[in-house]
């Protein structure tokens, strides 16, 4: 099963980060996309620019705002796709990515993904 | 990251909204700025225990407001107590309550924070030191350090400066849509002094002055959370990711300036590049060009340029030309003539700027351009002339430094040195 792990965390925060600051977490947390890797179960995985580079385009009327699609506290910060065998396994996953990028507030969404692939079939 | 690390992120992050609220309430900079001390220090001994409240700037608000009301009944026993609503013990207090106090006032209360320091009887450098003080909570010792100047020097700036703010007359009432925008102007041109403090500095100052240059982009970024659909805050957001960009491959390990021609293009960041293109390509599809946006539009030119010579000059003299004419100075055409100079020959662009040379007579950059500009020409005596004149006018050493390897290029050429 593919799962999507989401990253969660106040944008305020992580982007008043130094360069160092989040070097160090980067290198930290590289060391667990390595291993992901290494098994071969880490698809895609990204990092969102912050909320405040972000258009909406909204269905009614075809509107385009400014900003992200949903105020929120947090904001979704980036993404990984990780192939698990089941929920268990994808939290182990998000609970070595929380001790890799430890600290308060924020968290991790794990969510069950069906992957399109253009002209290929239904994951 | 430790708890204690996170918390600090976190009253740093919450800072502007709860000191702004917390003038709103009190009307008063001191009271506020005690009010929100207090609740600092309550955080720090109630998160550790409690976990994090979910919304920290709300949390400090109620606590700030509560500790500061519960001074005043202290201080005035004698005198009627404030309504029992608003002294209630709201320690552990839960979100909705601050949203309903505080969700329909924050962006004006961080701006009117903000425009507080750019009252217009303080000098430029004031205004930044207060709000560096007031809004990004920075130390009275990490600003007089940013400054160069000593630590009782810069508390007594700041004090003398929060003294002529606290007799201002700034209405507390909702400001209405010109007044704002007005307030996000002055505010907006603040952040850019800011940042252009921390960007001049050279040599052995950019490690004290650099802090400069990341506050402000702290501070735009706050500005556009607040204002997501201005398009000159997008563009001022864009304009200083892409100059900052730069930052690692500005100098030499010797403190010395690297031109951007000559600068190694690989230590420039593609973190901050991205997220400006990404700003200014958002701003632009508004179709309300402002001078942050042109600015911009140039440095995002000089980012998408892999190599030097891939530079567009033709577009940025164009875009110079337009900011000419929405702000009209002999700086900006200066800085045209290095386009021009590009597009159309070292001549063309001397005679664009010759007729500034009265106005100018006085800055580094002119002289630095000119000799520049007329050792392409061969003209070698006047070069060395207008590059003396640079040298007397420069403000740090690593500006003159630069100018003085030009002379010394000049002088293995083997001319003759002229008399001055």
């Amino acid at each position: 099963m593919l799962y999507a792990i989401l990253c969660y965390n106040s944008e305020e925060i992580v982007y008043s980060w130094s360069q160092e600051e989040d070097d160090k977490v980067m290198a930290d947390l590289d060391v667990v996309h390595q291993k992901l890797h290494a098994q071969g179960r880490l698809g895609p995985a990204l990092r969102l620019l912050p909320t405040t580079a972000a258009t909406s385009l909204h269905r009614d009327g075809g509107l385009i705002t400014d900003g992200p699609f949903v105020e929120t506290k947090e904001q979704l910060l980036g993404f990984y796709v990780v192939e698990c065998k089941d929920l268990e396994e994808a939290l182990e996953t998000a609970k070595d990515l929380t001790k890799a990028n430890p600290g308060s507030g924020g968290g991790y969404e794990i969510r069950p993904i069906r992957l399109f692939l253009p002209g290929g079939d239904v994951a | 990251m430790s708890d204690l690390a996170w918390i600090e992120q976190a009253i740093t992050a919450a800072r502007p909204q709860a000191i702004g609220a917390l003038l709103r309430y009190f009307r008063d900079l001191d009271t506020a700025e005690e009010a929100f001390q207090n609740a600092c220090l309550r955080a720090l001994k109630s998160w550790p225990e409690n976990g994090p409240p979910r919304d920290p700037a709300a949390w400090l608000i109620l606590v700030g407001r509560n500790a500061a009301i519960d001074q005043v009944r202290r201080q005035a026993r004698q005198t009627a107590l404030p309504p029992e609503d608003l002294i209630s013990d709201l320690d552990d207090v839960e979100t909705p309550m601050a949203d309903r106090l505080d969700g329909a006032h924050y962006r004006d209360d961080i701006l009117r924070l903000l425009f507080i320091c750019c009252h217009p009887d303080l000098p430029p450098t004031q205004q930044i030191a207060v709000a560096l003080r007031i809004v990004s909570g920075l130390s009275v010792k990490q600003i007089a350090c940013a400054f160069l100047v000593g630590e009782s020097a810069m508390e007594q700036r700041i004090t003398r400066a929060k003294a002529r703010i606290a007799r201002a007359d700034v209405p507390f009432e909702t400001p209405g849509p010109v007044e704002r925008s007005e307030r996000l102007g002055a505010v907006a041109a603040m952040v850019y002094l800011l940042f252009n403090e921390g960007y001049s500095a050279g040599g052995a100052e950019i490690a004290a002055r650099g802090t400069l240059c990341e506050e402000a982009i702290r501070l735009a970024r706050l500005l556009l959370r607040l204002f997501q659909a201005e398009p000159e805050i997008m563009g001022l957001t864009a304009l200083l990711l892409l100059q900052h960009a730069r930052a690692a491959a500005r100098f030499d390990p010797a403190g010395e300036v690297i031109l951007l021609e000559d600068q190694d293009r690989a230590l420039w960041s593609a973190r901050d590049i991205a997220e400006g293109l990404a700003l200014i390509d958002k701003a632009m599809r508004h179709r309300r060009p402002g001078p942050y946006q042109v600015q911009a539009a140039i440095a995002a030119l000089h980012a998408r340029a892999a190599r030097f010579e891939d530079t567009d000059w033709a577009q940025i003299d164009h875009l110079y030309a337009t900011l000419e004419i929405m702000t009209p100075s002999t700086v900006i055409t200066l800085n045209r003539a290095v386009a021009v100079s590009k597009v159309q020959g070292p001549q063309a662009a001397l005679d664009m700027i010759e007729p500034l040379a009265n106005r100018l007579g006085g800055y580094f950059h002119f002289f630095g351009a000119k000799g520049a500009l007329l050792l392409k020409l061969g003209r070698s005596d006047e070069a060395r002339e207008a590059f003396n004149q640079a040298i007397a006018l420069a403000s740090t050493p690593a500006q003159a430094n630069h100018i003085r390897m030009h002379l010394d290029r000049l002088q293995q050429e083997g001319v003759r040195q002229p008399r001055l």
